[in-house]
């Protein structure tokens, strides 16, 4: 179980991180959601330890990183920025890495084995395209069959096969009773593969809730109407409390009454209807509405997606 | 999945099978500084680049033996092994600074510290394992380059200014060059340490070498000569020496003392920072 308590972090006057607290539990995948500059990548690092505090703290099994005495036993880390030495190999590179705590050769041929590194393994780590990297940072991670992990952006740089293949590996390690801590930027890479939601902006925590509850609660539901009878219909539905809106198309946006309703309340006046479909709201727009005040580097234009 | 990682600790293990003790900590620096190229051709050019400017140099001192100044005559009779190990080790030594600067600060420019300091969160014991398993390479390196060195201008000074090992003094110039080697190695990789730039950290320890320490001897006076004689390349290349000279103001092992002394303190502040600054 990994644990922030009033976790707070300055960069000279920046406020980085800031008085934030969360609790990862072991059993699920918890994604870690905020647009980009959030903090999402300096929470890591103070919970492994790279980075001091400035306040707060940030622990696993009620311990600090830094005092564990078998630390890849207990977390296996990726971290966005690479941390590989480009003139080693892929194989040199997570042997020194199992040394340090006395991990075989037959371990590190294991994990290259798990993350399909096994044809370039001799190769300099330099050569790795931006998803090989990827992978060997994943098998330095799993090294020492750690109780939990924590993935900075594990799918930035991975084809969609790679995409896929992560997804998998971060559902059954946490269904092997493992924490797994992951940070993206994309909420609906999140919605497919998080059971639990830590957003964050501005070094805030913005929302600790189930997937499910994240979705339902953020996204709004509307009800699409192609109707010849508009100006009565958006009359009538207004007399029962519906938010009614025009779209570009001349059709009707209505919220606040759901279509079964609305189809009974048509009927009962007459009128005709062509189309009736509920609607939700993107996730995606729906994590933007959330983090809008708290995004860091506004371009103005909100892109769907876009938002790194 | 393998067979490892489908047995799913949940909780930390109560045993201490994979604790990073200081002998993993020294196998693991080994796999490291042996898996990269800059340590093989760092090391290679040390041994060639001595060896080959111990040759030309003492050839050319042979060959102008007769145009040479009578007091200079004197002091390469008196001190032929110096003389032998001054002319090629000098150059050769460059290696060592750029290799020692190079081990550790090479793993803040790729990121690499990011994964040592995860595997090893207590940090400073990576800075002695890696000062360890570098200072020995550089040692046992050192000694085959300094007897190599040795082993080639002695019988071309032969004629002019005859020594063997086992005249008195040598034998603990020669090997005393290698633990000089070695130190300087340490003093570079600390100054890495503390630059965490390879480039800046290279040039700050050549610069250091080639350009302060000379530049001391032109301060003036007593404070000059006892400023320069404590600059850990000149006192620590006091080992290199059959016998004292006049002037020196430290003795052999006392100048290696002097070196060990500043690598030591370099190194201290190295761990310091290491455990202070965000990685």
């Amino acid at each position: 179980m990994i644990e922030a308590k009033n976790l707070t972090k300055r960069y000279g006057d920046k406020t980085a991180v800031n008085g934030l607290s969360f609790t990862v539990e072991p059993g699920r995948v918890t994604g870690f959601l905020g647009p980009n500059g959030a903090g999402k990548s300096t929470t890591m690092r103070l919970l492994l330890g790279l980075d001091r505090p400035d306040g707060g703290e940030a622990t696993v099994n009620g311990v600090r990183y830094s005092d564990l005495p078998q630390p890849m036993r207990v977390v296996g880390a990726l971290l966005e920025a690479r941390a590989v030495h480009t003139g080693r190999s892929a194989y040199d590179h997570l042997l020194c890495l199992a040394q340090t705590q006395g991990f075989g050769k037959r371990r590190v041929e294991e994990v290259i084995d798990q993350v399909g590194l096994t044809p370039v393994a001799r190769k300099r780590a330099g050569g790795f395209s931006l998803g090989m990297g990827q992978r060997l940072g994943i098998a330095a991670a799993l090294l020492g069959d750690p109780a939990a992990l924590v993935l900075d952006e594990p799918v930035n740089g991975l084809d969609p096969e790679g995409i896929l293949w992560i997804r998998n590996l971060m559902k059954s390690l946490a269904a092997e009773g493992r924490a797994v801590f992951v940070s993206s930027h994309l909420m609906n890479e999140m919605a497919v593969t998080a059971d639990h939601l830590i957003v964050i902006g501005r070094g805030r925590l913005v929302a600790d809730c189930s997937t499910q509850e994240f979705i339902e609660r953020s996204t709004e539901q509307s009800v699409l109407i192609k109707t010849p009878d508009r100006e009565r219909l958006s009359a009538l539905l207004r007399s029962h409390g519906g938010t009614v809106t025009d779209t570009e198309e001349g059709d009707l946006d209505v919220v606040g009454i759901e279509a079964p309703r609305i189809a009974e309340l048509a009927a009962g006046g007459g009128l005709v209807l062509h189309e009736l479909s509920t609607r939700r709201g993107s996730l995606e727009e729906a994590f933007m509405e959330l983090t809008k005040d708290a995004v860091e580097y506004d371009a103005g234009v909100p892109t769907a997606g876009g938002v790194k | 999945m393998t067979a490892a990682t489908a047995s799913a600790p949940a909780t930390v293990p109560v045993a201490d099978a994979h604790k990073p003790t200081f002998g993993r900590l020294m196998l693991s620096e080994w796999t490291k500084i042996r898996s990269v190229r800059s340590t093989v051709w760092s090391l290679a050019i040390l041994i060639v680049a001595t060896l080959v400017f111990t040759a030309l140099f003492i050839q050319m001192g042979v060959a102008n033996w007769d145009k040479t100044d009578p007091s200079q005559q004197a002091a390469m009779r008196l001190d032929p092994t110096g003389t032998i190990l001054g002319s090629g080790i000098l150059i050769g030594q460059l290696a060592v600074l750029v290799l020692g600067a190079m081990v550790i600060a090479s793993e803040y420019s790729t990121g690499m510290i990011r994964a040592s300091l995860l595997a090893v969160p207590k940090r400073v014991p990576v800075l002695l394992a890696k000062a360890a398993v570098f200072g020995l390479l550089v040692l046992a390196v050192g000694e085959v380059t300094a007897f190599g060195s040795f082993l080639i201008g002695a019988p071309m000074l032969n004629g002019k200014a005859p020594v063997a090992l086992g005249d008195p003094g040598v034998l603990r110039a020669v090997v005393g060059c290698g633990f000089y080697l070695s130190l300087l190695g340490l003093f570079a990789l600390a100054v890495g340490a503390i630059i965490r730039h390879t480039a800046a950290s290279i040039t700050g320890v050549i610069a250091f070498v080639l350009v302060l320490a000379p530049m001391a001897r032109l301060l003036p006076g007593t404070v000059g000569e006892h400023v320069h004689a404590y600059l850990p390349t000149e006192a620590g290349f006091l080992i290199t020496q059959q016998h004292p000279r006049v002037d020196d103001l430290l003795g052999p092992w006392q100048g290696l003392g002097v070196l060990a002394l500043w690598t030591a303190a370099l190194l201290a502040v190295a761990a310091v920072l290491l455990k202070r600054r965000d990685a």
